[in-house]
């Protein structure tokens, strides 16, 4: 490492040496603004970022204001009923013309000029028009529309790139696991549950990507968690040899996606009970269970309920399918700087009683109140506070599992799951000749 | 404990703003042991999310919602040294204000309160913690307590607020 000590190999920030059996990331890819921007350009221009989920628009003229790859973004659906990105900015000069959260509207109205559009983004009006020279098309100011807007199961992806491949081509390996939590619902139909969690991290929006997939943490950063679990009944006690009370993988799925596969030992809405959930959940969920094995058989409903999932889809979007489903994203507002947001997702067929209990599940982990994140939060900031000293020591290490041959499988403890978000970025920041 | 009385005739808001300023200097000092034992046996405590601050915890995500079981261990994990994101402890100041009486509804007493708390941690930003508390009070042997504490943040979301992991 020494002659890297003060810099970049090669010129490159992530270094991988299989024949060394190391892989490092330099960290002044969590400090410099350069890089920051050079993401911008190089991932949020060209990726596929998710926007928001089809239960968020569920009418014709509903929309939700939310920044998306740092620009401002109305999602919605028009009153034709066509699902819409629209840049929430004035053709005129520029003034945001949306300013709720969310709601239903029949038009959208800048209230600097009075500059009017319609919820398919086209102009409705234009005060004092007849002033504008004869060559002034209104029909070509209207809104502008993110170029490229597709799902997969309800979850919308927007892209800035014209030329970019099908959504469904690009999320590759992904879709089985988004098929995993969407299967849940009897009827194939998930929903975002009214409430959101929005909260800053003074830390890099990389660490957030480690951090949800990264199990080695766990026990360390998470004890108090567990014994929260170990005093509801929960038993923790990880077999030998290994750091957590179940063995799971970590999994490559192509395009940078990635995710952690483990076997469930803290309960599951769909469909595990645990004492937590309480004695009179138990005939409930039982039923439930049956409801997955009836339509899905045996061995596809045991996939669906008896594994929790830590799913990246690159480059920022975080499925948590454990126990409880959260969806999170995040984004950087500067180098050492993100903002998350995080949603409970549910089956729509969902009783009183059962949603009840997932949101309860839900805090027992997740969450700017919950018994985990707050650590986790504290452990980014951290590390963002140490990288401060980039260039004495410049290399983090993800090297763990490295000395595996290529059949033998990556753990959830290792870092080989971690490695195919960083060989992506490379791939994408730094390409080879 | 006994069955509650009914408080109607013998409360006062002298006797509440004793209650929850005292209530504030447990929690500022961290005498988190102290502070469970101004709860009943079945109390709540809820921070709703920020976008839908008068929602219910059964239909929408909030930020905390612990009945007494989960409650008693967040204050398990407070004092432990492990609660990363608590430890050192924060320092903060609680200054409680505007406290009504809002009804007297069989033996539960209604109580709005506003709060100011200001937290500080090393290598951190100053944060300032702003919005309403809503209470249900009842009187057990003559002692009152706190069955339900509902603290209400008025910032839009929590952005640079962080996380809540220390009791609001």
């Amino acid at each position: 490492m020494n002659e890297r000590r003060n810099g970049r190999s090669n010129g490159h920030l992530v270094v991988e040496d299989r024949k060394a059996q190391s892989f490092s990331v330099n960290r002044e890819v969590f400090v410099s603004p350069a890089v920051l921007e050079g993401e911008n350009r190089a991932i949020f221009d060209k990726c596929w970022i998710y926007v928001g989920h089809a239960s968020e628009i569920r009418n014709p003229g509903d929309f939700r204001t939310r920044s998306v790859a740092g620009r401002p973004i109305i999602f919605c659906r028009d009153r034709q009923g066509t699902p819409r990105a629209l840049i929430n900015s004035c053709r005129h000069r520029g003034a945001i013309v949306c300013r709720e959260r969310e709601g239903n509207a029949r038009q959208f109205y800048c209230i600097y000029h009075g500059w009017t559009y319609q919820t398919d983004g086209k102009i409705k009006s234009i005060p004092g028009d007849d002033a504008y020279p004869a060559s002034f098309d209104k029909t070509t100011r209207g809104l502008v529309e993110v170029p490229r807007l597709e799902h997969y199961r309800d979850f919308y992806f927007l892209n800035f790139d014209t030329d970019a491949p099908a959504l469904a081509t690009y999320l590759a390996g992904a879709k089985e696991y988004i098929d995993l939590v969407v299967d849940q619902s009897p009827s194939g139909r998930m929903e975002i549950i009214s409430g959101m969690q929005e909260y800053d991290i003074k830390a890099n929006w990389k660490l957030m990507v480690e951090n949800s997939v990264d199990d080695y943490h766990l026990v360390s950063t998470h004890s108090t968690w567990l014994n929260y679990m170990r005093n509801s009944g929960v038993n923790i006690a990880p077999p030998k040899g290994h750091l957590l009370p179940t063995k799971g993988l970590g999994k490559d799925l192509g395009n940078g996606h990635l995710t952690t596969d483990n076997p469930n030992y803290r309960g599951r809405p769909v469909a595990k009970w645990i004492s937590i959930y309480g004695e009179e959940a138990k005939a409930d969920i039982d039923a439930i269970r049956k409801e997955l094995v009836g339509r899905l058989g045996e061995a596809r409903a045991a996939r669906v309920a008896d594994s929790n999932r830590n799913l990246v889809v690159f480059p920022n979007l975080v499925l948590n399918d454990g126990s409880s489903v959260t969806v999170r994203h995040f984004y950087p507002i500067g180098p050492d700087h993100m903002r998350v947001t995080a949603w409970a997702l549910g089956p729509v067929e969902e009783t009183e009683a059962q949603r009840a209990r997932r949101l309860h599940a839900f805090l027992t982990f997740y969450g700017p109140g919950g018994f985990a994140t707050p650590d986790d939060v504290t452990a980014l900031e951290l590390a963002q506070q140490g990288f401060a000293a980039w260039r004495d020591v410049p290399w983090s290490d993800l090297s763990r599992g490295m000395g595996k041959s290529d059949n033998e499988p990556q753990l959830h403890t290792d870092e080989g799951h971690l490695r195919v978000f960083w060989r992506r970025w490379s791939e994408l920041m730094e390409p080879r000749a | 404990m006994n069955k509650p009385v009914d408080p109607a005739a013998t409360i006062t808001r002298a006797e509440v703003e004793d209650l929850l300023y005292h209530e504030a200097e447990l929690l500022d000092t961290w005498r988190l042991d102290d502070w469970l034992g101004l709860l009943t046996d079945d109390a709540t405590y809820y921070v709703p999310p920020n976008d839908k601050p008068d929602s219910d915890h059964r239909f929408t995500l909030f930020t905390i919602a612990d009945d007494i079981v989960r409650l008693r261990e967040r204050i398990i994990r407070l004092k432990d040294p492990n609660c990363h994101a608590e430890y050192p402890p924060s320092r903060t100041r609680r200054l409680i204000t505007n406290v009504r009486i809002t009804g007297v509804e069989g033996d539960t007493i209604s109580v709005a309160a506003n709060f100011a708390i200001f937290r500080y941690r090393r290598n951190e930003l100053p944060r300032e913690f702003i919005g309403r508390y809503r209470y249900k009070l009842k009187r057990y042997n003559g002692v009152l307590k706190i069955s339900e504490r509902r603290a209400i943040l008025d910032a839009e979301e929590l952005g640079l607020l962080g996380s809540v992991s220390f009791l609001l």
